[in-house]
């Protein structure tokens, strides 16, 4: 257990590099951390700006099922380590690249979260939002986006945490974000990559909370009241799960 | 995906066509190398292979126990997902070293964080595949003079298949996945080998390719049991 202490005294104190010279451990994480989150932040935010409109798009014209659904099932069969590898090997280290990866790695929990929050809108609200004359901008702006909002940040939720954890494998791509003591070791010591395991599991944790908040804050007042109970046999308690850790 | 690189293969093919440069020092893609190096990859295949049978196994016992507890004491389910939630968020790469002090380098580390990843995609599966069992098979089925236990066992889990192989499709999938990392914990898999020679782009396209195949290979599996085990509904895909 006093290794788990010395970890944590990494993470708080900063001390001389194993091989002399440098300082390591405590603020000298927070470049770490800084990119850790860049690549986040840079990755989830490209892969929302190309995912949201499009499985907005075709949740409103009611087509693509097949895409939204196949794209996640060939997400999940990709492992993350290979992808990564895959560019590397083939595009070269660095950031844009990693960022590209990442991002592909991104978009199928917030595509088909997306889809699947579009779709499951009541057909009669739509109806009736039609009836009252709004466009189909209008509908897709006012009624569908803001009753799928839940899952969208459900999808965006899974995508930061996989993220996160994929982004502590950077460091083979030449990105030094906190996964760098874990993979590089070396000059970080024992002490610094348990240190650094736990500061990315604090973190994904984190980011979980923040997104569960998010997520309950998006959600429109009107649907979180609990409608009339449909029979007990007709409402699954919860949904079948359809995303994957990272 | 899979458009993308046969794509890139193809040019890098082409290429070394062109130049007649020895493929491996130009890192191309060789299939000449990958034919002539083919058994490094069998142990880490097994390797994984096994990782993932074993996690999804283990993992499936237990959510099923915990799954046949809350189906009667329902208040149970909440905490055991809030448990089960917190397992799934935490980078498997960081459990891997997190694991070590408490359960040494090795193949049990991986299996116990393997294990861990799949209880929530399996409990959470087996819950809704109960829930969704229609109230009139349950009552048809007492009315035939069965006992709870009967019920259970011969109407209600054959009734929630489609949904707990649905969870095992998942499961394997993800499971597969997380397996490449396993080599952090000591514990070998084809991500060694993709870590071994990462910038090197016939090893990363078999032992990657491998561990795609190997997700594929078990989810048709696993459609091909649905398709067994529950005639009376084709499968469905999630």
């Amino acid at each position: 257990m006093s290794q788990f202490g010395d970890a944590i005294d990494f993470v708080f104190h900063a001390r001389e590099a194993r091989s002399g010279g440098t300082e390591v451990g405590g603020s000298q994480l927070l470049p770490l951390l800084g990119k850790h989150l860049e690549l986040t932040a840079a990755s989830v935010g490209i892969a929302a700006a190309i995912a949201i409109p499009l499985a907005l798009w075709l949740g409103h014209i009611g087509k693509g099922q097949f895409l939204a659904t196949s794209v996640s099932n060939v997400g999940r069969a990709v492992p993350s380590l290979a992808l990564i590898a895959f560019f590397v090997a083939y595009l070269g280290v660095g950031f844009a690249n990693v960022t590209l990866a990442l991002v592909l790695l991104a978009i199928p929990p917030i595509l088909t979260n997306t889809y699947v929050g579009v779709r499951q809108v009541d057909r009669e609200l739509v109806d009736a939002a039609r009836g009252m004359g709004l466009s189909g901008t209008q509908v897709v702006r006012r009624v569908e986006l803001p009753l799928a909002l839940p899952l969208i940040f459900g999808g965006l939720r899974t995508s930061v945490v996989n993220v996160i954890a994929t982004a502590t494998i950077a460091p083979l791509a030449g990105v030094v974000t906190l996964g760098d003591p874990i993979i590089a070791g070396g000059v970080y010591g024992e002490d610094g990559r348990l240190g650094a395991a736990l500061v990315v599991a604090a973190l994904a944790v984190a980011a979980e909370l923040l997104f569960a908040v998010l997520q309950r804050a998006v959600t429109p007042r009107g649907i979180r009241v609990t409608r009339s109970a449909p029979p007990r046999w007709r409402r699954p308690a919860l949904a079948p799960i359809r995303q994957e850790p990272s | 995906m899979t458009a993308v690189a046969s794509v890139l293969v193809l040019a890098q093919f082409t290429e070394r066509n062109r130049t007649g440069h020895s493929c491996v020092e130009d890192n191309g893609f060789c299939p000449g190398w990958i034919a002539d190096h083919w058994n490094r990859y069998t142990t880490p295949l097994l390797q994984h292979v096994e990782l993932t049978v074993i996690a999804l196994v283990a993992g499936f016992a237990i959510a099923l126990g915990l799954a046949l507890v809350a189906h009667r004491r329902r208040w149970l389910v909440g905490p055991i997902v809030a448990v089960t939630g917190i397992l799934y968020t935490l980078p498997s790469i960081a459990v891997f070293f997190i694991l070590q002090p408490v359960t040494g380098r090795g193949r049990t580390t991986a299996l116990i964080a393997l294990t861990a990843y799949t209880l929530l995609i399996l409990f959470r599966n087996i819950i809704a595949g109960f829930d969704n069992v229609p109230e009139e098979a349950k009552d048809a089925g007492r009315g035939l003079g069965l006992t709870d236990r009967q019920l259970l066992w011969r109407v209600e889990l054959r009734l929630a298949l489609p949904e707990i192989i649905a969870g095992l499709r998942i499961a394997a999938t993800t499971t597969v996945g997380l397996a490449t990392l396993a080599f952090f914990a000591g514990a070998g898999g084809l991500g060694g080998e993709i870590f071994a020679d990462i910038t090197f782009k016939s090893n990363v396209v078999v032992a990657g390719g491998l561990c795609v195949a190997l997700a594929i290979a078990l989810d048709v599996a696993l459609l091909g049991a649905q398709r067994l085990l529950v005639p009376w509904q084709r499968a469905v895909a999630r």
